[in-house]
């Protein structure tokens, strides 16, 4: 039985109880932006800071991705007989910036602009080391 | 006109859509051939070229076909503005006083299916393809997800764009898809990416399309019929606007580069929204058109649900949009996707749109292209 492994270094904090997205601020003028880089967009600034991120907020907007990936670049399961369609949105984390982020949800009845949201992991695929390679991921917040 | 204006004097195209066994690079050829022919002047006659493709090779190396002539030619590589990054640049060219008698080309084929994303070339990590993020689809719905709930915006205008692209599609003989559709065929199609269905999006495919320029002055040695290029502009996005291939988006609002190519387009061609006769605007998938016909200023947000139902953006209404059937009917070879429009404008402007003609003598023309990673290109076309 493997381990979880992430995706890429530096995208959120692992391994962790509670993980977070990797993001940087602008030392001039305070813009947060993920993942991490080393200039602003908003005011041209050339130095930032790495910053971790808040694990909750508003979904801003969504779809369902319906149809399997090109694969590469996918990694996971793009098998057009065993794919399973997944939900994406953007997360507006509040004072912060909106992420994109694949969704635990994928039914439209069960997705709304608006709802609560809260940081998670999901498999993607298992890699040749036997390690389970996950992502990052919102979810509804239970209420 | 004034002395320093640019006329379109030559038009070509090769037929949208899949065309086994004949390369990207060789449509580009065939569209060069017919617009020296329709302007009635030799390559060798050519000064100076600007070529795009984006998957086709490199434009440069058709002139092993055309003729040595020693002519200067430029490869233009601009996301989905490479058509009209081309166009920009001739233009300029001419306007400039550099020279007299150019051409814009553009070309592309490409794999089927949904473009296949280079995250490395976009600037973006590798888990960012790998997760499953990487794909222009997600953008556009979720692009008008929001646009719907913001603007109440409903999914019969959806339907109703596509049927319309469909139906104008089938006039155009240079046209992929030319089977009209009806509204409940596109809605009842695979959903691709919520909301939107396969028969709302368009599909990369195949195409060229050669445009020949020439100082306003000497336009009527090459045509009876010239077509003046009042402005052409390329915007990039700014900081707060939402765009494609974005793994965060700013929490302060900007409208995006459409909105700023429009108004620069316009304060150039010295004329407003409500006097253009036509306009094709880039419609990816049936909610960009909509979301496009406010951005570019011909209505406010939200009005399009009401303008689509009343049938004012069809061939026969106020603001005929997309007249040639757009990308949805044509699908979107990169390289040639921008100048397909602007060759569509000169068409109508000439009176020489067949079937599709736009009625009542159609004086000004609008064009409009948006794409990855968040450029507009803009012109506007005049007789």
């Amino acid at each position: 039985m493997g381990k979880q492994v992430p995706v890429a270094e530096g995208v959120f904090t692992w391994p962790s109880d509670e993980p977070r997205l990797i993001g940087s601020k602008c030392t001039d003028c305070g813009n947060v932006m993920f993942p991490t880089q080393s200039g602003c967009p908003k005011c041209s600034g050339q130095t930032t800071e790495t910053v971790e991120l808040g694990r909750t907020g508003t979904l801003w907007t969504w779809t369902v991705q319906g149809y399997p990936p090109k694969s590469p670049p996918y990694a996971g399961d793009a098998s057009p007989k065993t794919f399973e369609p997944f939900g994406v949105g953007y997360v507006e984390l509040p004072g912060e910036v909106k992420v994109e982020t694949r969704l635990t949800v994928s039914d439209p009845e069960h997705i709304e602009i608006g709802m609560e949201m809260e940081l998670t992991f999901v498999p993607l695929y298992t890699n040749d080391d036997g390690d389970e390679v996950v992502t990052f991921a919102f979810a509804p917040t239970a209420s | 006109m004034t002395t320093d204006d640019v006329a379109i004097v030559g038009i070509g195209m090769h037929p949208f859509g899949r065309h086994e066994g004949v390369s990207g690079m060789d449509m580009g050829v065939s569209a060069v051939r017919t617009a020296c022919a329709d302007a009635g002047v030799e390559w060798s006659d050519i000064q100076f070229a600007f070529g795009g493709s984006a998957a086709a090779g490199n434009p440069d190396t058709m002139v092993s076909k055309l003729g040595l002539t020693g002519l200067q030619f430029i490869n233009v590589v601009n996301g989905c503005a490479t058509g009209g990054s081309a166009l920009f640049s001739a233009y300029n060219s001419i306007k400039s006083g550099m020279f007299d008698l150019g051409i814009a080309i553009g070309f592309d084929k490409h794999e089927r299916g949904a473009f296949r994303v280079n995250t490395r070339s976009s600037g973006l990590g590798d888990w960012y393809g790998e997760s499953g993020m990487a794909l222009t689809t997600q953008f556009f719905g979720m692009k008008i997800n929001r646009y719907m709930h913001e603007y109440g915006i409903s999914n019969d205008s959806l339907a109703r764009v596509s049927e319309k692209a469909f139906r104008n599609g089938s006039k155009n003989e240079n046209a992929w898809r030319r089977k009209p559709l009806s509204m409940d065929e596109v809605k009842e199609s695979a959903m691709l990416s919520y909301p939107l269905t396969q028969y709302m999006f368009c599909s990369p495919g195949e195409g060229g399309v050669a445009l020949i320029l020439a100082r306003a002055d000497q336009a009527h040695k090459y045509t009876d019929t010239p077509v003046y290029l009042k402005s052409a502009v390329v915007r990039s996005r700014r900081f707060g606007s939402f765009e494609v291939m974005a793994p965060s988006v700013a929490l302060e609002h900007n409208a995006g580069p459409t909105v700023d190519a429009s108004a620069a387009a316009f304060e150039m061609a010295g004329i407003g929204p409500e006097d253009i006769d036509v306009a094709q605007l880039q419609d990816t998938e049936s909610g960009a058109e909509i979301m496009h016909m406010a951005e570019n200023g011909f209505c406010e947000h939200g009005e399009q649900e009401h303008m689509l139902a009343m049938g004012e953006t069809e061939i026969g209404g106020r603001l005929p949009v997309n007249t040639d059937g757009g990308c949805l009917a044509n699908g979107e070879p990169i390289g040639a996707s921008g100048l397909r429009q602007v060759y569509e404008n000169v068409l109508q402007l000439r009176g020489d749109a067949g079937e599709r003609q736009v009625p009542n003598n159609p004086k000004t023309a609008y064009t409009h292209v948006y794409g990855a990673p968040g450029i507009s290109g803009v012109t506007i076309l005049a007789k």
